[in-house]
């Protein structure tokens, strides 16, 4: 069959085809497209392709301006749609030739499960599972709880650290030396063990959910089902991906808020990212730590929640702009292929360690040297106050300091803490919510800047310290006040 | 008493250029045309008054605005007339609808807002509360049933990004859909696709029924 060159002489005067012939022939340059195309994209006026031209034909443009700006006044539709309709009707006419629609098509089980996840009536429930066994049980439960403790305990502190403080003890004979390897807060027994050991499983259980519910095409599905109060905080569906992506890391969620349409959609989704979406680290540290107490879990989510859509309320009333539209195709509900997740989660954990281990490092180092000077107990002390404000006691101070280089490194920290059993159930529950909403990690922070520039990345760290100091506070003594035990 | 072809012409411009355009227009040309006087003798027309047009006239030149406009809609929406054609026609097809036949056709295409060029078209009375009652043949799909199927007619949009998110969806006018899905948002189905929009996108497609 051959195929001929879609034309576009409609009767008029100045018809596109005229003016793509005379386009063509005006065209000097090396485009690597065909001149056709690059005509036919002027008249669809494409930004990009119009500024190549710009450069290309310096002496020419103004004239092919003219053309595209003639060929509009004969056409009652914008030409774009012209174009693209003569191509449908083009579509249309060949599949015609080749395809026969037989009617029928059963109404299959995978279009049956298609509809009742976006029935609200069956899919809000069925979001909600997915949370709960995905979310709770996969990555809180099992790999917060049962991973990480088996590797904690039995891996690392029975063989990794005891190897490497018995190398040091040998090795090294200066114990201000010694302390920044295997010290309290050394490289190894600190940096890494919380990275390997505590964040590693639990960041690739997520992602490993994550990976499955991407690649069965659920996901434009919860963005149908959430568009609605999403657009009450100034998104639209669409931003759900950033956010569950969130769930697992905030940093790689704050660049894929790249995909959001306008700015004032990407500034509100950093915003909440970096308030509000716990990221999984913290998420299965805080699961761990109010695991048990379902009381403490419901104010926890129930606080996050409510400071997630205020917030987003209120940042969509102050920042102008235009209602976004949500569009967004649903492909079909497909089983996962178990290689292709496989290897997009190794891919993700492998960004993600490359991305924090040198942080956690850094941050063993950092607070080595603070130690050595003093400025580490002098930030210790400042970070009293807010903490005395809050309820909590003076030694989880610390954990708001780990907190500044990455979240889930003071979720971390809080774990340590709460084995030792120091600190009551409200307590838990106040630790845990002034960390989730804390300052975002070092590396949140920096791809906060890279994205939306320094002036915002800082108005929302400043903004976010503040608040989650006095929302934490202000719980603390709703909670004693009502004389909650949790 | 009905007015001729050329006098609803006249008014129909004098119109735009007060209403719309917030200009005087420049009649001194029209003074000798027997048209005009038929307007100024009928009480559509005031020289010397500010306005120009009496409150008679405004009235008239709305509607005869309106039934141009929704000419242009007909022909270039259902009878796929494209180009300057449309305007030409819409000219000489728009004295023919009058007595309530506007109002059947605004009916038809589901009460349409802009005309082809996207200029505003004044509303009538069928288009005021309770115009969903009438049954159209054309509506937007955000008015259809959960289930219920249709061809789509046009869209109606003069934001160009809007137009652009529709047309990337393949949803063009002569393709059939499905409506899926009505809340939380609209899902339909357009070729072997389906895609999920809010209302504000749904009730940009117009659809046959």
């Amino acid at each position: 069959m051959k195929i001929d060159r879609i034309k576009y002489d409609d009767p008029v005067e100045f018809s596109l085809e005229i003016a793509v012939d005379r386009i063509e022939n005006m065209l000097e340059g090396d485009y690597r497209l065909s001149k056709r195309a690059v005509g036919l994209l002027l008249l669809q006026e494409d930004e990009d392709i119009l500024g190549i031209v710009r450069e290309k034909e310096p002496g020419k443009i103004n004239e092919i301006v003219e053309i595209v700006e003639e060929v509009k006044k004969h056409y009652s539709h914008p030409l774009d749609y012209v174009i693209t309709m003569r191509r449908q009707e083009e579509a249309r006419r060949i599949s015609s030739l080749v395809e026969e629609n037989t009617g029928g098509g059963k109404f299959s089980l995978r279009e049956w499960l298609s509809r009742i996840t976006m029935n609200p009536l069956t899919g809000i429930p069925i979001l909600f599972a997915a949370l709960y066994w995905g979310l709770y049980k996969f990555v809180g439960e099992l790999g917060a709880g049962v991973v990480v403790d088996f590797l904690e305990e039995a891996v690392f502190e029975r063989y990794v650290s005891a190897f490497f403080i018995s190398l040091a003890d040998s090795a090294i004979p200066w114990p201000v030396l010694r302390d920044l390897f295997v010290g309290e807060y050394g490289v190894i027994t600190l940096g890494i063990r919380y990275a390997l050991a505590l964040i590693l499983p639990i960041v690739t259980m997520f992602f490993l959910v994550f990976s499955v519910i991407e690649d069965s095409g659920y996901l434009p599905r919860l963005a149908m089902l959430i568009d609605r109060v999403f657009k009450k905080i100034g998104l639209s569906g669409r931003a759900v991906i950033p956010m569950v992506l969130g769930l697992g890391c905030a940093t790689m969620a704050t660049m894929v808020t790249r995909t959001l349409p306008t700015k004032r959609e990407r500034v509100i989704s950093t915003m909440l990212l970096a308030l509000a979406v716990p990221c999984s680290a913290q998420l299965g540290v805080i699961v761990g730590l109010l695991g048990g107490r379902r009381g403490a879990v419901l104010v926890w989510a129930g606080v996050i929640g409510f400071v997630f859509l205020f917030i987003g309320y209120l940042t969509a009333k102050v920042l102008p702009g235009e209602r976004p539209t949500f569009y967004m195709e649903v492909p079909p509900l497909r089983f996962p292929n178990i290689s292709n997740v496989l290897i997009k989660t190794f891919a993700r954990v492998k960004w993600y360690l490359k991305e924090i281990l040198p942080v956690f490092i850094l941050a063993s180092v950092m607070i080595w040297l603070g130690k050595l000077t003093g400025l580490f107990e002098a930030v210790i002390r400042a970070l009293e106050v807010p903490t005395r404000l809050m309820g909590l006691p003076r030694e989880s101070a610390h954990v708001f300091l780990f907190g500044f280089f990455r979240r889930d490194y003071g979720a971390a920290g809080l774990y340590d803490l709460a084995r030792e059993g120091v600190l009551t159930g409200v307590q838990l529950v106040v630790a845990c919510i002034a960390l989730t909403l804390f300052l975002p990690c070092v590396a949140q922070f920096l791809v906060n800047i890279k994205e939306r520039g320094w002036k915002t990345a800082i108005a929302i760290s400043a903004f976010v310290l503040v608040f989650s100091f006095t929302v934490a506070a202000a719980v603390n003594y709703a909670l004693l006040f009502l004389g909650v035990s949790l | 008493m009905q007015l001729t072809d050329r006098a609803e012409e006249i008014l129909e411009k004098i119109w735009v250029e007060t209403m719309e355009r917030k200009k005087v227009p420049d009649t001194v040309l029209l003074l000798d045309d027997p048209a005009f006087s038929e307007l100024t003798k009928g009480g559509y027309i005031l020289l010397g008054s500010k306005k120009i047009l009496t409150n008679k006239g405004e009235e008239e030149g709305k509607q005869c605005v309106r039934r141009h406009r929704l000419a242009e809609r007909l022909l270039s929406d259902v009878f796929q007339i494209k180009g300057a054609n449309v305007h030409e026609a819409g000219c000489k097809l728009e004295h023919a609808l009058k007595r309530g036949l506007e109002d059947r056709i605004c009916t038809l295409l589901g009460h349409p807002r802009t005309c082809p060029h996207g200029t505003p078209i004044p509303p009538g009375k069928c288009c005021g509360k309770g115009a969903r009652e009438l049954k159209s043949l054309i509506a937007p799909l955000s008015d259809l049933k959960k289930g219920q199927k249709g061809k789509i007619a046009y869209i109606q949009t003069t934001d160009r990004s809007m137009l652009r998110k529709i047309m990337a969806m393949g949803a063009l006018p002569g393709s059939n859909v499905k409506l899926i899905e009505r809340f939380p948002s609209y899902v339909f189905e357009v070729g072997e696709s389906q895609f999920a929009v809010d209302r504000g996108a749904a009730a940009k497609i117009h659809v046959w029924v």
